[in-house]
C-alpha cells in the first residue's frame, strides 16, 4: 500500500494526551496500517481524515467521562463504610446538585460542542458534493454479489476494481440492481447505501496514488461477505490510458486456443449472462468481461485472477463462492482451458 | 412473621390460603392465574430461549474464530445471526424483563394480591410460549429468519428470499406481540389502579416508574412494527407491493416503520434494567436514592424521547441533510435523562455505605458497561462518524455493551437479588462473585475488541473474512471471550440451581431491602399480603411504624379481605381506596385461546387459508366462553 503518511499537524492532540494511558488504542492504530487494509485510520482524503480526527476528539471526551465515572465508583468502594460526600458530608442538596451538574449541565455544553463540530463543520465535507464542484462522475451499481462501475460519457463498464484519477473530485452515483447494498471505502470517505429506486451521491477523492479496499456494508444475502472492491487511484495520465482501453471493445485474438475459447464461451451459457463488448455476448446478469484479463481479482476480490484460479472458478463457482448466481457448466478440461486462455487475453 | 403466631391471626391466614389456593400439580401450572407462578413460567421459558440464543452466539463466534473457517456455511451463518438477534431481543430480554420481573414483582411492590387482569396475564404467557415454539419450529426445520433482526426489504421480499424463513420471522413477531401488548396493558393498569391505599404516585418505587414507562412505550411502539409486518406478509403471501419499488412501493417505508418501533425498543430493553438498578442500589447503599423525582422523571422522559430518534439508524440511506440533523439533535437530547440516572446511581453509591455483595456487583458492572455503550452511542449522533461506522463491528460492539452489558447485567443482578425472596433460600456468595467476574471479564474481552475491528473496517454480518486486514487477532480474542462469558453465565445458573436445594434459609428480608416485597415471607404466600400494607414513603420497609401498624391491623382483621378472592383498587394519583374487586381465579381458557392462535399462525405459515380462518373463529369462541365465566365486576 502506498498510503501517504499523515502530516504531523493532523495527528490530533487528543492522541498525545491519551498516549500514556491507552496502550490498547495505540495497538489498535498500528494494527490498522498494513497492506491492503480497509482501516478508517489509514486515511487518504480530507473527508475520512476529518472523520478520524472527530473520532479521536470524541475518544478524548469519552475517556474523561469514563475515567471520572469509574473514579467515583472507586471512591464509593474506598469509602464504603462512611456515608456522605468527601468535604461536603451528608448534605442532600449537594448530592442533588452533583446529579444536576454532571447529568444535565455538563452534558448539554459538551453535546452542543460535539453537535456543532460534527454535524455542521465536518458534515460540510462529507456530504454529497455540489454538482458544480466535481470534475467527473462515476456510476456504481451494487449487485448480488459484485460491484459494477460505469463511466458516463464512455462505454467503459467494469466490475469490483474501480480506477480513479488522484486529486480529482469525483461525483459517485450509487444505485442498486437488486437489494440494498452499501458502498464503503473507509480510507477515502464514509459509506453510502444503494437503495432501490434511489440514486445516492457521495464524494470520492484520493490524495495519493494507491489501492484502497472497500466492502459492501449492508447485509445483502448469502455472499455479503464476498462483495468487496478495490479502488485504484492513479495519476491522471495513467488513469486516462486505462479508461481509453477500458472503453474500447474487446481486443483482437492472437492465438488459436483463445479463438476456440471464444467459440465455447459464445455457444455455452456464458454469453447469456455476461457482456463482452464487440462480440455477441450481451448478458446482463454477471459482470462485464470485456477487459476481465486486466483485473487483479475475480468474484469481488474472492480469488486472485490467475489462470489456475479462473479455471477453478469456471469449473465450480459454487465451491468458491457458495450461492452466487454463476452455475457450474459441464465443460471438458480442454474447453475450460480454452475459455481461460480467451478471457485472460481480454486485457 | 413472628415465630409464635396468635391463633386469631393463624385462622385468618388459613382462610386466605384456602381462598387463594390453586389446583395442585400440572393442572395448577396450566390453569394458573397467579402472577408469581406466571412470572416463574416466563422466567424459565426465557432462560431456555437465552440458552438457545447463547448457543447461536457461540456458533457465530466459533465460525469467526479465524479467517475462512468452515464451521457454518453462509446460509447457516445468516440464519444463526438473525435468529440470535430475534431470540435475544424478542424472546429473552423483553419477556424476561416485563414477563418475569414485571409480573412477579410489580404486584408485590405496589402491595396488590395479583395483576389487574390475571387471566389475560396467563394468556400473555401461553401466547409467548406458543410464539417462541412457533419460531423455533421454523429454526429446527431449517427455515430460521435469515434477513437479520431488522429484516430489510427487498432482501426479505419473496423475490430474494423465497423460502418460508421470513414468514416465520414476521408471523412469530406478530404472534409474540400479542403477548407483549397484553402484558404491558396489564402492568399499566396494575400500577395505576392496584397500588395499596396510601402509595400515591410520588411514593411509588422507581422500579414501578421504569416498568410503567416501558409498558407505555411498548403499547405505542408495537403498532408500527405490526403494521410493517402485516404489510410484509401481505406482500409475501398475497402478492401486494407495499415495499416493491418496481410497482410504486418504497423499500425505505419498511426501514421507517421498523425503526419507529425499533428505537423505542432499545429503551424498552434498557428501562427495566434501570428499574432493577434503582431497586438494588438503595438497598445495598443503605440510603435513599439521590434525586428521586429527577430519576422518576428521567425514566419517563427516556421512554418518551425514544420515539423521536428513529432515523439515526438510517443516516447512510441518503436522507436529506435537514432530516439527519434533526434526528442527530434529538438523539443527543436523550443523553440528558440517561446522564441524570447515571449520576444519581453513582452519587447514591458515593454518599451511601455500599455493601458490595453479588447483586450490587452486577449493578456496578452494568454502570461501567452502560457508560461505555452510552459513550459509543453518543458518537453515533455525530452524523459523519455514524456514516463511517454504521453497519460495522463498531455498532455490534456498541449495542452489545448496551443490550448485554447494560440490560442483561441488571437482569442477572436482579435474579440474585430476588432469588432469596422467590425461593426462600440464600445463594452462594462466593460463587456469585466468581460468576460476576467471569461474565464481566468475558463480556469485556468479547465485545470491546469489536470496536477496534469495526474501526479497522470490518463490516458486520459477514460469515467469513479474509486474513491480512488486521482483524484476525481481535476476532480470536472475541471468540475466546465469548466462551468465558458463557462459562460465567452457566455458573450463575449452577449457583442458583444448587442453592434452590441446599441454600441456607433466607428469612423475609435478608438484604434489609426498602420495598414492600421484603415485608412478607419468602417465598411469598399465594395471596401476597395478609393485610393490605400501609404506605407513607417510597421506602416502605424502612418505615418501621407502618410495618408495626400492619401487624396490629392483621391482629384486628382490618384490610385483610378474607371473605373472598379480592384485592383493593385505588385512585390513580393519590391512591385513595377506591373499591374492593373480586379477582378471577384458575382457568383453562387462556391456554386454550393461545393454542387456537398457535394453530392459526401455523396455518398461515403453511398457507392453509380456510383452516386459518377456522382457528380464528375457534379462538373467538374460546374467548367468548372465557368471558361468560368472568366474575361480576372484575
Amino acid at each position: 500500500m502506498t498510503a501517504r503518511r499523515l502530516p504531523g499537524r493532523l495527528r490530533p492532540a487528543a492522541r498525545r494526551v491519551l498516549g500514556a494511558g491507552a496502550l490498547l488504542l495505540a495497538v489498535l492504530l498500528l494494527a490498522g496500517c498494513g497492506d491492503g487494509a480497509q482501516s478508517s485510520f489509514d486515511t487518504n482524503s480530507e473527508p475520512s481524515r476529518l472523520i478520524e480526527r472527530l473520532f479521536w476528539w470524541m475518544v478524548l471526551g469519552a475517556a474523561v467521562v469514563f475515567g471520572g465515572a469509574v473514579a467515583l465508583l472507586a471512591i464509593s468502594w474506598f469509602r464504603r463504610s462512611r456515608s456522605g460526600i468527601p468535604l461536603f458530608g451528608e448534605r442532600e442538596p449537594v448530592a442533588t446538585t452533583a446529579v444536576v451538574t454532571f447529568g444535565i449541565v455538563i452534558p448539554i455544553l459538551t453535546l452542543a460542542g460535539l453537535f456543532t463540530a460534527a454535524n455542521v463543520l465536518v458534515m460540510r465535507k462529507t456530504n454529497a458534493p455540489a454538482p458544480s464542484s466535481t470534475s467527473m462522475t462515476i456510476e456504481v451499481v451494487g449487485r448480488q454479489w459484485f460491484w459494477e462501475f460505469r463511466y458516463p460519457g464512455t462505454d467503459a463498464v467494469t466490475a469490483n476494481e474501480l480506477h480513479i484519477p488522484t486529486q480529482t473530485r469525483i461525483n459517485l452515483v450509487v444505485q442498486t440492481a437488486d437489494v440494498i447494498h452499501s458502498f464503503w471505502v473507509p480510507q477515502l470517505n464514509r459509506k453510502i447505501d444503494a437503495i432501490p429506486g434511489k440514486s445516492n451521491r457521495i464524494l470520492l477523492y484520493a490524495d495519493a496514488p494507491g489501492t484502497y479496499r472497500g466492502q459492501c456494508s449492508e447485509f445483502c444475502g448469502l455472499q455479503h461477505a464476498h462483495m468487496s472492491l478495490r479502488v485504484y487511484a492513479e495519476p491522471k495520465a495513467q488513469f486516462d490510458g486505462w479508461l481509453r482501453n477500458e472503453a474500447s471493445p474487446a481486443p483482437e485474438l492472437a492465438s488459436a486456443e483463445a479463438a476456440r475459447g471464444r467459440d465455447v464461451f459464445m455457444s455455452e451459457a456464458c454469453a447469456s449472462c455476461h457482456t463482452i463488448r464487440g462480440t455477441e455476448a450481451r448478458g446482463e446478469v454477471g459482470p462485464d468481461l470485456t477487459h476481465v484479463g486486466g483485473r487483479q481479482t475475480l468474484a469481488a476480490l474472492t480469488i486472485p485472477n490467475t489462470a489456475a484460479d479462473m479455471a477453478k472458478w469456471i469449473t465450480n463457482p459454487q465451491a468458491v463462492k457458495p450461492g452466487n448466481k454463476m452455475p457450474g457448466l459441464r465443460l471438458t478440461p480442454d474447453e475450460t482451458k480454452a475459455i481461460v486462455a480467451y478471457l485472460q487475453r481480454l486485457e | 412473621m413472628a415465630v409464635a403466631i396468635p391463633p386469631a391471626i393463624e385462622r385468618r391466614l388459613d382462610r386466605l390460603e384456602r381462598i387463594w389456593e390453586e389446583p395442585s400439580g400440572l393442572v395448577g401450572w396450566l390453569t394458573t392465574t397467579n402472577h408469581k407462578r406466571i412470572g416463574l413460567l416466563f422466567l424459565f421459558t426465557t432462560l431456555l430461549f437465552f440458552l438457545a440464543g447463547g448457543v447461536e452466539a457461540l456458533l457465530i463466534r466459533t465460525q469467526l474464530l479465524a479467517p475462512e473457517k468452515g464451521v457454518l456455511g453462509p446460509d447457516a451463518f445468516n440464519q444463526m445471526f438473525s435468529t440470535h438477534g430475534v431470540t435475544m431481543i424478542f424472546f429473552v430480554v423483553v419477556p424476561m424483563s416485563i414477563g418475569a420481573f414485571g409480573n412477579y414483582l410489580v404486584p408485590l411492590m405496589v402491595g396488590a394480591r395479583d395483576m389487574a387482569f390475571p387471566r389475560m396475564n396467563a394468556f400473555s404467557f401461553w401466547v409467548f410460549l406458543c410464539s417462541g415454539v412457533f419460531l423455533y419450529t421454523g429454526v429446527f426445520a431449517g427455515h430460521a429468519p435469515n434477513a437479520g433482526w431488522f429484516n430489510y426489504v427487498p432482501l426479505a421480499s419473496k423475490e430474494f428470499d423465497p423460502g418460508p424463513n421470513v414468514d416465520f420471522y414476521a408471523l412469530a413477531l406478530l404472534f409474540s406481540g400479542i403477548s407483549t401488548t397484553a402484558t404491558s396493558i396489564n402492568l399499566i393498569v396494575t400500577i395505576f389502579k392496584l397500588r395499596a391505599p396510601g402509595m400515591s404516585i410520588n411514593r411509588m418505587p422507581l422500579f414501578c416508574f421504569a416498568f410503567l414507562a416501558v409498558s407505555f412505550a411498548l403499547v405505542f411502539a408495537l403498532p408500527p412494527l405490526n403494521v410493517a409486518l402485516v404489510l410484509l406478509e401481505l406482500e409475501r403471501l398475497a402478492g401486494f407491493h407495499f415495499y416493491d419499488v418496481g410497482s410504486g412501493g418504497s423499500a425505505l417505508l419498511w426501514q421507517h416503520l421498523f425503526w419507529i418501533f425499533g428505537h423505542p425498543e432499545v429503551y424498552i430493553i434498557i428501562l427495566p434494567a434501570f428499574g432493577i438498578a434503582t431497586s438494588i442500589i438503595p438497598t445495598f447503599a443503605r440510603r435513599r436514592m439521590v434525586a428521586f423525582p429527577l430519576v422518576a422523571l428521567a425514566e419517563i422522559l427516556v421512554a418518551f424521547i425514544g420515539f423521536g430518534v428513529w432515523a439515526h439508524h438510517m443516516f447512510a440511506v441518503g436522507l436529506t441533510q435537514l432530516t439527519t440533523i434533526y434526528f442527530a439533535a434529538a438523539s443527543l437530547v436523550i443523553v440528558i435523562p440517561s446522564g441524570i440516572q447515571l449520576f444519581a446511581w453513582i452519587t447514591t453509591l458515593v454518599t451511601g455505605r455500599p455493601r458490595f455483595k453479588t447483586p450490587l456487583l452486577w449493578i456496578v458492572g452494568f454502570i461501567v458497561f452502560f457508560i461505555v455503550g452510552g459513550l459509543s452511542g453518543i458518537m453515533f449522533a455525530a452524523i459523519p462518524f455514524d456514516q463511517q461506522m454504521t453497519d460495522t463491528y463498531f455498532v455490534v460492539a456498541h449495542f452489545h455493551f448496551v443490550i448485554f452489558g447494560a440490560a442483561m447485567f441488571p437482569l442477572v443482578g436482579g435474579l440474585y437479588y430476588w432469588f432469596p425472596k422467590v425461593s426462600g433460600r440464600l445463594f452462594d456468595e462466593r460463587l456469585g462473585k466468581l460468576s460476576f467476574w467471569l461474565t464481566f471479564v468475558g463480556a469485556t474481552v468479547t465485545f470491546f475488541p469489536m470496536h477496534i475491528v469495526g474501526l479497522l473496517g470490518m463490516p458486520r454480518r459477514q460469515y467469513t473474512y479474509p486474513g491480512g486486514l488486521g482483524w484476525t487477532g481481535y476476532n480470536l480474542a472475541e471468540t475466546i471471550g465469548s466462551y468465558v462469558l458463557g462459562a460465567g453465565l452457566l455458573l450463575v445458573v449452577v449457583n442458583l440451581a444448587v442453592s434452590l436445594r441446599c441454600g441456607a434459609p433466607a428469612g423475609d428480608d435478608p438484604w434489609e431491602g426498602d420495598t414492600l416485597e421484603w415485608s412478607i415471607p419468602s417465598p411469598p404466600p399465594e395471596y401476597n399480603y395478609a393485610v393490605i400494607p400501609t404506605v407513607s414513603s417510597p421506602y416502605p420497609m424502612w418505615d418501621r411504624e407502618d410495618r408495626e401498624l400492619d401487624e396490629r391491623r392483621l391482629a384486628a382483621g382490618e384490610m385483610t379481605l378474607e371473605r373472598g378472592h379480592e384485592t383493593p383498587t385505588s385512585s390513580v394519583e393519590d391512591a385513595n381506596l377506591d373499591e374492593i374487586v373480586a379477582m378471577p381465579s384458575a382457568s383453562w381458557a387462556p391456554l386454550l385461546t393461545a393454542l387456537m392462535l398457535a394453530a392459526l399462525f401455523a396455518m398461515l405459515v403453511t398457507r392453509h387459508w380456510v383452516a386459518a380462518g377456522g382457528f380464528f373463529g375457534l379462538a373467538f369462541a374460546v374467548v367468548g366462553v372465557w368471558h361468560w365465566n368472568e366474575p361480576e365486576g372484575a
